[in-house]
């Protein structure tokens, strides 16, 4: 066991918290005020590497592995959340297309993803009443010659609006997870309707939208491995998902800790500094303890699944303990900054928002832990 | 990065599983009941190489890392606590500081055998007014010409009533604080040493600890361990040391209130099926499964700086205020998934519960972790 970082790793989080710190910070504020979604970084980002940071130099990635991606999210998530989600659902569309496309839609659709020529990918699989339970999805494909046929509408679609290359789950036939299918879809493709933008409580500056499908015709070379694949692609790509939400998680944590010691050493209470106090103390010494944990728990989990080892338990625990902390330590963040813990003059408020997803996305915090129960059970029997 | 075991930490981890499953898991119900001391146990232990784990071969140790002391402490604890704490002190709290800071000659003696687990060593640093604060200790050691002579008392010290030497913390100077402390090796047959009853504890039941008086004991002043004024060190970069043990123990005793947990769950049947179909259960579950994990990546990260040799206080004190409120939280929630059982003696879950509840108070309480790991996070 060693838990040094690479080269490679120790380049790419450098590449990220530079990026991070000088392009993304300095315009959180503004962008989660006017909700504006950064299409500009998103090109930057695609130079750097950090739009398929897993992926292989031929296909435009990093070739960095799953490590070097999960740092790289967490420098990112620690300037603005709602870049490093759209940077997550882009790197997760690639892989998908990667691990389960032929060469041709690799050849194709990867590219456009890592070099950015997509801006960024979507991964349309929630539905008004399908969530955590992807075998209660309705959108139907109906294959007619050489196309399928899509009809139906899914929510909750991160980057809906602005993504170039999508992965869109739909029905070819019967009921529940089986006769689930994946395709790939374009951006602006005939009869795919971008539907109403989310207001949301936090992430504002990520673009999240509802899509209509009304006949819209995919190639049926687009369809991502066989019929009836699609759920087995959905887990797999949201077992992946989660390390990098995990990792979201811990970079958000991180921004409110630091921020968090840095007001409590300035502001001034009863003639002393807060961080003087042994509550406030207290409180910091318990908001890095699980901080330290939900990385520890996250960079395995992401070191598991680049060894090709099962990593299903450790991804669900890495993203239940982070999000469930980053929420935890970002009330706290807010706590200790007393009244500007509360304004958008200091950015506590925002990352309070901003975590609070984070235990519901990509598996609520109990779909999580019925993954785990379930593991633990089949472990220990 | 890399997150896999190598393969002597495996085998340890095998061997140590083995001995608890034949000679701990069967016995610890009664030795908690009885209050005995486990003499074939610490015999096994000596044996197994398990009484100084880190220290190097040529003085008598295993010679191995603190990943491996790491991940023995856990399982010899998911055996039995009270054998774990044992283990604990000989490894970290007596034999690490006289591996750290001995001359070769106080090697030979006072490391060799306590090592090798011929003989049992303990520390000496809680006073009846003076724990987590160190320089509030009030035994005292005057030099006369080549002796030291030491007036005090010592409290709560694990092993205290098996020990051959103990690593005594004094006051030489009272002026100086932390400054004036000198840490000493007495072995416990010194004229002058007086033991007390062992302690009637809550749990841990089987691992003795009592208090300790020193009346006019002459102790040679060859045997300061370290140089005079610099006891507070000695025991500071113990504690830290100490600490990784101590969070080890926390992991094995939480461990096994999971697994006694899991498996109870699937016996036990309400509303027409086992209690783990109950999503109530199988979140509880989760959570500690969950917790447990987070808590040994700690231990080990705080394993692997120790084995670096670079400073670990930080992550030696998050890794044993986690793993010991987490084994508290663990084995409460194990005692609840027994529901009425769990009450009962009959089961082990009551006694992981008052296993547990110490590891948040000995070896620095849960609160002295948070003042060093703010004292840290808020230096820069």
């Amino acid at each position: 066991m060693n838990l040094e970082l690479t080269e490679t790793q120790t380049l790419i989080r450098d590449t990220a918290r530079k990026f991070a710190r000088e392009r993304v910070a300095p315009q959180a504020r503004a962008m989660d005020r006017e909700e504006r979604f950064p299409t500009e970084l998103f090109r930057e980002l695609a130079e750097l590497g950090l739009l398929g940071v897993n992926l292989p130099s031929k296909y435009g990635g990093a070739e960095a592995g799953v490590v070097a991606y999960a740092l790289a999210m967490m420098e990112m998530a620690a300037a603005d959340a709602s870049v490093s989600v759209a940077m997550a659902v882009t790197n997760m569309c690639a892989e998908l297309i990667h691990a389960f496309g032929t060469d041709a839609q690799r050849e194709k659709y990867v590219t456009r993803l890592t070099l950015g020529e997509a801006v960024v990918g979507s991964f349309a699989l929630s539905e008004p009443h399908a969530g955590s339970d992807p075998g209660a999805l309705l959108t139907s494909a109906v294959k007619r010659g050489d196309r399928y046929v899509l009809n139906g509408s899914k929510q909750w679609i991160t980057s809906g609006a602005h993504a170039g290359v999508m992965v869109v789950w739909a029905r070819t036939s019967g009921t529940g997870n089986k006769g689930l299918s994946c395709f790939i879809v374009e951006g602006g493709t005939k009869g795919l309707h971008i539907g109403r933008h989310e207001d949301k409580m936090g992430l504002r500056a990520s673009n999240t939208v509802a899509l209509t499908f009304e006949d819209c015709e995919v190639p049926a070379e687009n369809l991502l491995g066989k019929e009836g694949d699609g759920f087995k692609l959905a887990m797999t790509a949201l077992d992946g998902g989660r390390i990098g939400i995990a990792a979201q998680a811990c970079g958000v944590a991180r921004a409110a800790m630091e921020a968090t010691v840095s007001y409590t050493k300035d502001r001034k209470a009863f003639g002393e500094a807060v961080a003087e106090f042994q509550a406030p103390r207290f409180m910091m010494a318990d908001m890095k303890t699980q901080l330290s944990a939900a990385e520890l728990l996250t960079l395995r989990a992401a070191y598991l699944k680049e060894q090709k080892q099962p990593f299903t338990r450790e991804a669900s625990m890495a993203k239940l303990f982070a999000s469930e902390t980053s929420n935890r330590v970002c009330d706290k963040a807010v706590q200790l900054h007393g009244g500007y813990g509360y304004i958008d003059e200091f950015p506590v408020e925002r990352y309070f928002r901003d975590a609070r997803v984070q235990t519901i996305y990509e598996g609520t915090s109990e779909v999580q832990r019925l993954v785990i129960a379930r593991e633990t059970f089949r472990l220990i029997g | 990065m890399n997150f896999e075991l190598t393969d002597i930490q495996r085998e340890i981890q095998r061997l140590c599983r083995e001995f608890a499953a034949k000679e701990l898991i069967p016995n610890a119900r009664k030795w908690d009941e009885t209050h005995a001391w486990p003499t074939d146990a610490v015999k096994k232990l000596a044996e197994l190489s398990l009484l100084g784990v880190a220290v190097p071969e040529k003085h008598g140790g295993a010679g191995l890392d603190n990943v491996c002391y790491a991940i023995a402490m856990e399982e010899i604890s998911r055996g039995c606590a009270s054998t774990g704490v044992i283990m604990s002190v000989n490894n970290s709290l007596y034999c690490d500081p006289v591996s750290k800071f001995g001359t070769e000659e106080q090697k030979e003696q006072f490391l060799k055998p306590f090592a090798s687990g011929e003989k049992l060593g303990c520390f000496g640093l809680t006073e009846p007014e003076a724990g987590s604060d160190a320089a509030a200790q009030k035994t005292v050691a005057v030099r006369r010409g080549d002796e030291y002579v030491i007036n005090g008392s010592k409290n709560w010290i694990t092993n205290g009533p098996k020990a051959d030497a103990i690593v005594l913390f004094t006051m030489t100077n009272k002026e100086a604080g932390n400054k004036g402390i000198t840490a000493f090796l007495v072995p416990t047959n010194t004229p002058g040493f007086i033991r007390a009853e062992p302690d009637k504890k809550m749990g841990i039941s089987a691992a003795w600890s009592c208090s300790m008086f020193f009346e006019d004991m002459r102790v040679p002043a060859k045997n300061i361990l370290g140089k005079e004024g610099e006891g507070f060190k000695v025991a500071m970069s113990t504690l830290d040391g100490g600490r990784i043990g101590i969070a080890s123990q926390a992991l094995g005793i939480a461990r096994a209130a999971l697994e006694e947990a899991v498996r109870y769950s699937g016996e036990r049947k309400s509303f027409g099926k086992p209690i783990r179909e109950h999503q109530a259960i199988q979140f509880m579950i989760a959570d500690m499964a969950t917790e447990i994990d987070a808590a040994r990546l700690l231990v080990w990260n705080a394993a692997l700086l120790k084995d670096k040799g670079v400073r670990h206080s930080q992550e030696s004190a998050m890794a044993k205020l986690y793993a010991s409120e987490m084994a508290s939280r663990v084995a409460n929630k194990a005692l609840q998934v027994h529901g009425g059982m769990g009450y009962s003696k009959e089961m082990d879950a009551e006694r992981h519960v008052r296993d547990a509840r110490i590891t948040e108070i000995y070896e620095g309480t849960s609160e002295i972790q948070r003042i060093v790991i703010s004292a840290n996070l808020l230096k820069d």
